[in-house]
């Protein structure tokens, strides 16, 4: 976290700096900027939420699946992992609608980078679980759970607490990703700059605002993983030997 | 009834995208070819001892990680020509692309070169070699070899932004599909060539890449 | 009550157990002693269905516990047989295995309520009794990062306890513990096979305990049971060779 404290600092002095040259500036872009910032926000989360449940869905097939569920998923998995989200996000934008299939914009931003950040968080949940130490499964075993039971009493607890520091970065990189929809029209941060660039020209201060506002975001998702970190750990207490 | 694809349009609008598809790949090694190079600089000078070279170098490299490369190109895109850079935007594609994976490889370095052991550092000094020297000869032959599959990683990932570039209207392959579909009003054969374009080179080197992993920690031992 | 039939396990090009036949009464302590890799712990993981069969048949209360039969032949069984059996069967491990994310009261609670579908209540009722008649009523709202290896392993014992088994399966549930900390849960097992009708394997190093304790001892080398009778008879008038040269070389050290 002390990362981003100092990425934030650097763009602090330097946009101190611009400051010096033409506050008004700020002031004048802010609203607009802020109003994109609120689109990007609400595609992030949503966004997230489905990576999430992609994530948990394929990386449990992967490792437990059938084998057609298994398969499913690794196929998956390859292509978005394989493709980049802007070919995926246009492969949704421009070529569903040609199968009859019409989404909003949102929609299909949402539903290109959830699935993205998806395929990446199936070889999370996979690590995670692979990672909970043999003897928990063994003792589930002999207390004879039934599989069901045993993952979701036993082993998904603790994996959960594994996985939040590598779903934090997965989301980071879906805030980033997100810039992206600025592509196919949707209003988000990035498309407010390249619009308000666009009529005044004044791209140092509306880059460096809209840097620090991203920056500032994944502050702010770093801080919420930090948090839901603690409290899941509590009673944990990792890295002891039983 | 429609077929679902026009294969007499696959078939026409091939050449143009295998033209195009060469300028992606120009764009990937030349790209990365100023990350993998910048990035080594950028690594060895955030262990500087100087704080005053190490510290703006770190915040420098975070800052590049944490925000969208999209951003970070457009701003090249419209800044430079203010400080009279005027360059063609394939270049100016090529800078934002390499700046921002030196970044991801500047981390990749540094975990290379702190995983050499302290004692080859004491025993450089020991020598009486200069820093450069111990650089070049001693630390860097030994940090590079186990991260080049983790730069190998990147060189993919690389490979899969260059649609980016379409942004600021470089003439690569993503640009090429969207022109086409615009003009043809047919977008499920260009867009869907270019991703088993992206898909096809990205599961081959993922695969040359484990290969070379493979080889590496077995010559090693 | 327990018994292996010409049972065989291997791990690749290694044979494991070899043929192995054992019976197991009722109620019967029975120690087991051995080198390392002799096959010990592979032949409770068997019993435990941790680990398929090669070739053999095990039986527990008289029904084959991973077959059925079929046409009077006897096949595979299916999972829903497999579960019901491997409830007689209760398994101590070496390195407890508590889960971390519960407390001791919990950790005995969490299989009585989801596989035996008991009630909260009295499974928490039953938990507590347990966990008292080991030593450990006061620790029952800590966690395992909490308790030393000692009550860790006791909290281990009344969690398998919990689930009524009709055979224990304890596996160097002392090895892993600090020397100071092996006499508290020897001192439970003992109070365990002197109150309850269990049928008991122990697989340990602790041969004063096996001595006093097992009501018969197997020495157990290469995957084949070498010599097996009363503690006095194989402890004190070893027949074998083998058994010979490893309990010299083992009381040697203690």
């Amino acid at each position: 976290m002390h990362r981003q404290l100092l990425a934030i600092c650097s763009l602090a002095s330097f946009a101190a700096g611009l400051s010096v040259a033409s506050f008004a500036g700020f002031r004048e872009f802010l609203p607009g900027l802020l109003a994109g910032a609120w689109v990007t926000l609400q595609i992030t989360v949503a966004g997230c939420a489905l990576a999430v449940v992609m994530g948990l869905i394929a990386g449990l097939c992967k490792l437990y699946g059938m084998l057609l569920l298994r398969w499913l998923a690794v196929a998956y998995i390859e292509v978005f992992r394989g493709t980049s989200a802007l070919v995926q996000l246009f492969w949704l934008f421009f070529v569903l609608p040609h199968f009859g299939v019409h989404l909003s914009p949102m929609v299909v931003a949402i539903v290109a980078l959830g699935l993205n950040v998806g395929a990446y968080g199936a070889e999370v949940v996979r690590g995670a679980i692979l990672a909970v130490p043999r003897g928990q499964f063994e003792a589930s075993i002999a207390l004879n759970m039934s599989r069901l039971t045993m993952m979701w009493r036993i082993i998904l607890p603790q994996a959960f607490v594994r996985m939040l520091p590598p779903w934090c970065n997965l989301f980071i990189e879906l805030l980033k990703a997100s810039a992206l929809v600025s592509l196919i029209t949707l209003s988000d941060l990035t498309f407010k700059a390249y619009q308000m660039n666009q009529t005044t020209f004044r791209t140092m201060e509306i880059f460096s605002l809209v840097l620090a506002i991203y920056l500032g975001i994944s502050l702010l998702i770093t801080l919420s993983m930090r948090m839901l970190e603690a409290r899941a750990s509590a009673g944990l207490a990792r890295g002891r030997t039983g | 009834m429609e077929a679902l694809v026009d294969w007499a349009f696959v078939w026409d609008i091939l050449p143009l995208l295998a033209r195009a598809a060469l300028v992606t790949i120009e764009a990937t090694l030349l790209g990365f070819g100023l990350a993998a190079s910048l990035g080594l600089l950028l690594a060895i000078a955030r262990m500087s001892h100087q704080p005053w070279i190490a510290w703006p170098v770190a915040g420098f490299i975070e800052f590049i990680r944490s925000t969208p490369l999209l951003v970070q190109l457009f701003f090249m895109f419209f800044v430079l020509p203010k400080f009279g850079i005027v360059m063609p935007a394939f270049l100016t594609g090529i800078l934002g692309l390499g700046l921002h994976y030196s970044s991801y490889c500047a981390e990749v370095y540094r975990s290379g070169l702190e995983n050499v052991p302290r004692g080859q550092w004491e025993a450089a000094l020991a020598l009486n070699l200069s820093l450069p020297r111990t650089y070049w000869d001693i630390v860097i032959p030994q940090a590079i070899p186990p991260v080049i599959p983790a730069l190998g990683n990147y060189l993919v990932s690389l490979f899969k932004e260059t649609p980016l570039l379409s942004a600021i209207a470089v003439l690569e392959l993503m640009q090429t599909a969207k022109i086409l579909g615009s003009e043809y009003f047919r977008y499920l054969e260009p867009i869907t060539i270019v991703g088993l374009f992206f898909l096809g080179l990205s599961l081959l080197s993922a695969a040359a890449i484990r290969r070379v992993e493979h080889w590496l920690t077995t010559r090693r031992g | 009550m327990v018994r292996f039939h010409g049972v065989t396990k291997r791990y690749g090009d290694l044979t494991v157990l070899d043929t192995l036949d054992l019976e197991v009464g009722p109620h019967e302590k029975v120690a087991i002693i051995g080198p390392s890799g002799s096959g010990k712990t592979t032949l409770l993981r068997l019993l435990m269905t941790l680990e398929p069969i090669d070739a053999g048949v095990i039986e527990v209360d008289g029904q084959p516990l991973t077959h059925m039969l079929r046409n009077g032949e006897l096949v595979a069984a299916n999972a829903k047989y497999v579960r019901m059996m491997r409830g007689k069967i209760g398994m101590v491990f070496q390195h407890f295995n508590l889960f971390p994310h519960m407390t001791a009261l919990q950790n005995c609670m969490e299989a009585p309520v989801h596989v035996l579908r008991v009630s909260k209540r009295e499974a928490e009722e039953r938990a507590t009794s347990l966990l008292d008649m080991v030593g450990l009523a006061d620790k029952i709202s800590h966690y395992p990062s909490q308790l030393s290896g000692g009550q860790q392993q006791r909290v281990a014992i009344a969690r398998a306890l919990a689930m009524r088994p009709q055979v224990m399966l304890f596996d160097e549930v002392t090895s892993a513990l600090d020397p100071e900390l092996v006499g508290e849960v020897l001192q439970v097992i003992r109070q365990l096979g002197e109150a309850h009708p269990l049928t008991m394997l122990i697989v340990t190093h602790e041969m004063g305990f096996a001595k006093e304790f097992a009501d018969r001892v197997c020495f157990f080398e290469a995957g084949k049971i070498v010599e097996q009778g009363p503690p006095e008879q194989v402890f004190g008038r070893p027949q074998h060779e083998r058994t010979r040269a490893f309990l010299s070389a083992v009381l040697d050290l203690g």
